[in-house]
């Protein structure tokens, strides 16, 4: 093994011992020493994991966090220096962590935050204006042809839990106590300016941008969604996504609208 | 090969225009997100701001909203930390790539990284991870200094690290080791101060004679920064570079020492932890900005 590989190896690993030839000045053991580095590759990560994941943490308290996310930093460190990136696996990682069994909606309002996250760093992109949208509806027979191009910024997460209710009770909006967590709900996460939202998507809405997000036009995308939930009506959708500027434009195949 | 905007600075002698080619011998600081919205509503008097790459290698949103505004009105150095200079792999030619687009638009007065090791087999570890001072060693930091050079089209600051080990294999000291890299890529110098006076404590060596023993002409710019105090196995001193608490008094002295033999020179204030409202470090940047003055004034009354 290279001198790096046995480094990185003890760094992870707290019960391996230090690396052969490291000294200290006045030849006292260098496992203390070495301590240092390891304590500052999983201590920051751990920290860079409690900014992204702040509910998620909330939710378990700071110490039980701490030691699911040492664990989930010394099985899966970074794959680059993109910190903001990290995390994307800590949801699945917490589904199958043991001790966090008891609050099953833990892996979802991580799913929730890590969107945010990437929400907050996605490409700008402005949203649909109220004029394109009027202009587009002036027609309505080539409405169902139309293609919908969501912001760079949306991200929709279905859960069987009450994840935005949650989510917002810890943003002191609404009271948690009030929150059934069995209440399935489906969280849409988009950035309108510089400010991340969450709303609640009423049913169906996860097949309407799931449609529009694969390329389907909007009659192909709005009929999915109507015969997955009968309640369905694509005007409430369509008026939720322009409002929090989830739609960055619509075209015709054959052309783009302003 | 990436074309050379008129106003970056290079090693090839392409003139440059003086406002963008190096940064003010004025004090700076690390740019911090909870500060954004004061910055540009306070326009505090600064020399500088920099950032730490990695942070805003991202595709939009705020960073980047508040980082161009910023950036039209100060000027920016740019800080990696995440290259792995001294790794035994190669160097990821992605992250040269998303580094010199970050470079690109928002043409900073200087870049740096450091002496150090953070990815290896695919994996990050941010921490500063430290290097044997060998011959095999230098040769590798060097072959990644001219590739990170020649594939940013700039000359780069190498900052000098803080280390809690020492390897046995080191047959050169760190002074010795940082002379040869600069002499053999023309990399120029970042000396991080309170590392040198971290590294000092940790590993018994007087920090004065370690600057001294530096090139020192060739230092574009100087970090200050705060520490924590531990113990090793046989109770010495172990000092730990949290960039967490306020310059300590030791480090200060030291700063003034290396003043007297550079001259005025860019100095940043670095605080990534615990980090306090932004007229704290406003005020300890103008206490490094003081210093620059007593250096520029004795540097006249010698030339008088």
């Amino acid at each position: 093994m290279s001198d790096q590989r046995l480094f990185v190896t003890a760094l992870l690993d707290p019960n391996a011992p230090c690396p052969a030839g490291l000294t200290a000045w006045n030849g006292s053991d260098p496992t203390r020493r070495f301590a240092v580095y390891r304590n500052n590759v999983v201590t920051s990560l751990i920290d860079v994991l409690a900014d992204t994941f702040p509910v998620t943490l909330e939710l378990v308290g700071d110490e039980f966090f701490r030691a699911m996310a040492g664990d989930f930093v010394r099985a899966a460190p970074p794959k680059s220096a993109l910190l903001a990136e990290y995390g994307g696996g800590f949801p699945v990682f917490i589904e199958r962590f043991e001790p966090a069994r008891s609050v099953p909606y833990l892996a979802d309002v991580a799913r929730l935050e890590m969107l945010r996250v990437q929400a907050f760093h996605a490409a700008a992109a402005d949203p649909l204006t109220p004029e394109q949208v009027a202009q587009a509806l002036a027609d309505p027979e080539r409405l169902p042809a139309l293609r919908v191009i969501c912001h760079p910024s949306l991200g929709v997460l279905s859960s069987r839990y009450a994840i935005v209710s949650l989510w917002a009770a810890h943003q002191g909006i609404g009271d948690l106590a009030c929150v059934d967590p069995g209440l399935p709900e489906t969280a849409l996460v988009v950035r309108a300016g510089l400010e991340v939202q969450v709303v609640a998507l009423p049913p169906g809405g996860d097949v309407l941008v799931a449609g529009f997000t694969n390329g389907l036009t909007l009659g192909v995308a709005a009929a999915r969604a109507a015969s997955a939930h009968a309640d369905f009506d694509l005007t409430i959708h369509l008026a939720l996504l322009l409002r929090v500027g989830a739609l960055a434009s619509l075209s015709l195949p054959t052309e783009t609208l302003p | 090969m990436m074309m050379r905007s008129p106003g970056e600075s290079s090693t090839c002698g392409v003139p440059a225009r003086p406002s963008h080619r190096r940064l003010p011998a004025r004090a700076g600081l690390g740019l911090k997100p909870q500060h954004f919205t004061e910055i540009l509503a306070t326009r505090p008097d600064l020399g500088f701001f920099e950032i730490h790459a990695e942070n805003y290698l991202v595709a939009g949103g705020p960073f980047h909203h508040y980082l161009s505004r910023i950036r039209d009105r100060y000027p920016l150095s740019i800080h990696g930390v995440g290259l792995s200079i001294g790794a035994e792999g190669p160097l990821d030619t992605a992250h040269l790539d998303r580094l010199a687009a970050l470079l690109d638009r928002y043409q900073p007065q200087s870049f740096s990284e450091h002496l150090a090791w953070s990815t290896h087999g695919g994996a990050f570890f941010n921490d500063l991870l430290p290097l044997p001072y060998d011959q095999a060693t230098l040769n590798r930091v060097c072959d990644h200094i001219d590739q990170t050079q020649e594939h940013l089209q700039r000359r780069i600051l190498l900052e000098n690290p803080a280390t809690y080990v020492e390897f046995a294999a080191s047959t050169l000291d760190e002074a010795t080791f940082i002379t040869e890299i600069v002499r053999h890529t023309g990399c120029g110098l970042l000396l991080d101060v309170n590392n040198a006076y971290v590294s000092g404590v940790n590993h018994h060596r007087d920090p004065q004679a370690y600057i001294a023993a530096l090139p020192l002409p060739e230092v574009g710019e100087i970090h200050l920064a705060g520490f924590a105090e531990d113990q090793d196995a046989a109770r010495a001193p172990l000092l730990i570079d949290t960039h967490g608490a306020p310059v300590a008094a030791a480090v200060w002295e030291l700063y003034a020492f290396a003043l007297e033999r550079l001259g005025p020179t860019p100095t940043l204030i670095e605080r990534d932890n615990d980090i306090p409202p932004l007229v704290v470090l406003i005020a300890e940047a103008q206490c490094a900005e003081r210093w620059i003055g007593y250096t520029q004034r004795d540097r006249l009354e010698a030339s008088a």
